[in-house]
């Protein structure tokens, strides 16, 4: 029966019928090893876990013995930039091929012990440097709606793995859209909390001040049950942040009223680089959403057309602190051509890093430089405090703010993958929101020439339980996106 | 405003301990110029009387209990090192004699 296992279906259901015993973790897990076999040519996923069955039967173990586990035999991917005592950990750079953690974070730890099952490490861009993940240092992620097309990145495994209904949710992270952009490519929901809700503990470390840890999941409700178990500080974290009092699990089904709501549509996401039929489905589903009573209206934010330009000077100089560590002495990749402990740092780092991870360091390394660093870093923080502030004075006239994910589809394979700059373009949408700390979601819009497109919805910080309302509320109204 | 040369990139490479061939730094010359100037629009950008963030969740000062906690173990610890002698990781000399 193991192969009519559904694992798009809902992540409460499926832990609901683990906790029955009308199907077991071990079934579940099956289902899914059997569908990444059969789907294996996407390329999704890097490693799969040897032990996956036996972490399957130990579930079964723990709910033969009575425990109540919110996410019992839910078989999950995590983006090989989280460290997890399964599997290796390379954040798909060659610099870390063979390294194996020696600790997992709370994250992880989390869904293990609410009786998930990690079954796989999903691709990525390396060191989540990029929106493609053609950036891999073992190779590129095909889209699965359109396999000569780019699945978006960084969280592209991840996302792909759920839209081939390899796992029933993926953990992505998301600096400056790296979950939302291939989310929204794919065809699936990506859900980037507030900065600090979950803590970064035991992931790669990119961009330390925006970074954040999320679920792709087939559909909003299930990316509240996930960040239910996920949510919440630990002290391994300094940044992280307290979860809500009553939680994120979603609320019993009901119908979406949505009176009173009030939504600003960003104006800066609807320029040029829109593509006619985003603008449309957006539009109808503006329309939809009044229909059901909210209010939309434009909303300007200048200082978001200037939110990429900071990104690139900040995340860069974060990226360059970072991969510091990288030094050919502790772990990861060594040369063995060094006679000395320079050339160790020195040829390690260039044999081991990729183009991308390099270039973002040679930026990062320049702009916190003497003499460049008012100019730049300090300016980009400073924009940063005027996005910040423009958000502020938006959330104090709109509950939520609207916009497209992505202002087209998914690109073919190879189009930008010479044109680093032409890349960065892809997460016009995106960067904002992490630059100013606010939840986001992505939820799939529709089709632009068959491929997927995605809406996002932002809230204020913390109000993560707002913004799943709205985003399920949303969802009723687009309906079946994969025919409109 | 700056136009990145050859030798610039070179000098940040050093910097940053990163050996780069003499091809990859006339490319990454070319491309990193190519984002400066991308970023170069903030110069327009009055930010007279704005603060610098650097960080947005409102976090000020947290503190932890200073006592000894449980951490990797050594062989933990080194369990991933190139290289390792005695319980120590090792690195190429870095005295002559």
């Amino acid at each position: 029966m193991a192969e009519t296992i559904d694992l798009k279906r809902p992540i409460a259901e499926l832990a609901a019928e683990v906790q029955a015993g009308k199907v077991s973790a071990v079934e579940l897990v099956q289902a899914s090893l059997d569908r990444i076999e059969a789907t294996k040519d996407y390329h999704a996923l890097l490693e799969v876990n040897p032990a996956a069955l036996e972490r399957a039967r130990q579930v079964d173990a723990r709910v033969a013995a009575g425990e109540k586990l919110p996410l019992a035999g839910v078989p999950f991917a995590a983006k090989d930039n989280y460290l997890t005592l399964d599997m290796h950990t390379t954040a798909a750079s060659k610099i870390l091929k063979p390294f194996r953690a020696p600790y997992q974070g709370p994250a992880i730890e989390r869904l293990l012990a609410a009786g998930a099952v990690l079954v796989a490490k999903a691709n990525l861009d390396a060191f989540a440097h990029g929106s493609s993940t053609e950036n891999s240092d073992f190779g590129a992620t095909k889209n699965p709606v359109d396999a000569a097309r780019v699945p978006g990145g960084s969280s592209g495994g991840s996302a792909a793995a759920v839209a081939l209904g390899q796992v029933a949710f993926a953990l992505g992270t998301d600096t400056g859209g790296s979950i939302r952009l291939p989310a929204s490519y794919c065809g699936v929901v990506g859900l980037k909390p507030t900065y600090g809700l979950v803590p970064r503990t035991g992931v790669v470390a990119m961009g330390s001040s925006t970074d954040v840890l999320g679920p792709l999941t087939n559909r909003a409700a299930d990316a509240a049950v996930v960040l239910d178990v996920m949510a919440g500080r630990d002290a391994s974290d300094a940044t992280s942040i307290e979860r809500d009092a009553q939680g994120y699990a979603p609320e019993p089904a009901k119908e979406h009223d949505l009176r009173g709501l009030k939504i600003g549509l960003i104006k800066e996401y609807l320029g040029d680089g829109l593509t006619p039929t985003v603008r449309a489905r957006l539009d109808e589903t503006v329309q939809q959403l009044e229909a059901r009573g909210a209010i939309v209206e434009p909303i300007s934010l200048p200082a978001a057309q200037l939110a990429l330009a900071a990104y690139y000077i900040l995340v860069p100089a974060e990226v360059s602190s970072n991969l510091a560590r990288y030094d050919g002495v502790r772990f990861g990749y060594s040369s063995a051509a060094a006679k000395t402990l320079e050339e160790t740092y020195r040829l390690s780092r260039q044999e081991g890093f990729g183009a991308e991870a390099k270039r973002r360091i040679i930026i990062g390394t320049y702009v916190l430089s003497s003499g460049y660093y008012d100019a730049y870093y300090k300016r980009a923080q400073k924009v940063r405090t005027k996005l910040i502030e423009e958000f502020k004075a938006a959330f104090a006239q709109y509950d939520l703010l609207l916009g497209p994910t992505a202002p087209t589809p998914a690109f073919p394979l190879g189009a930008k993958a010479h044109d680093p700059l032409a890349m960065y373009l892809n997460d016009v949408c995106t960067v904002a929101v992490n630059l100013v700390g606010a939840p986001a979601i992505s939820l799939p819009l529709g089709r632009d020439g068959g491929l997927p497109i995605g809406l996002q919805l932002i809230a204020p910080q913390r109000a993560e339980r707002q913004l799943f309302a709205a985003a399920a509320a949303t969802e009723a109204v687009i309906g079946d996106w994969e025919s409109r | 405003m700056s136009k990145i040369g050859i030798a610039e990139v070179e000098r940040v490479a050093t910097l940053a301990r990163i050996g780069l061939s003499p091809e990859e730094a006339a490319e990454m010359a070319a491309q990193i110029g190519q984002i400066v100037g991308f970023v170069e629009q903030l110069q327009s950008v009055d930010v007279a009387d704005v603060a610098p963030t650097d960080q947005v969740n409102g976090l000020v000062d947290v503190m932890r209990v200073d006592e000894v906690r449980p951490g990797l173990s050594r062989d933990a610890a080194l369990a991933n090192a190139p290289a390792q002698k005695d319980g120590y990781f090792m690195v190429k000399r870095v005295l002559n004699g």
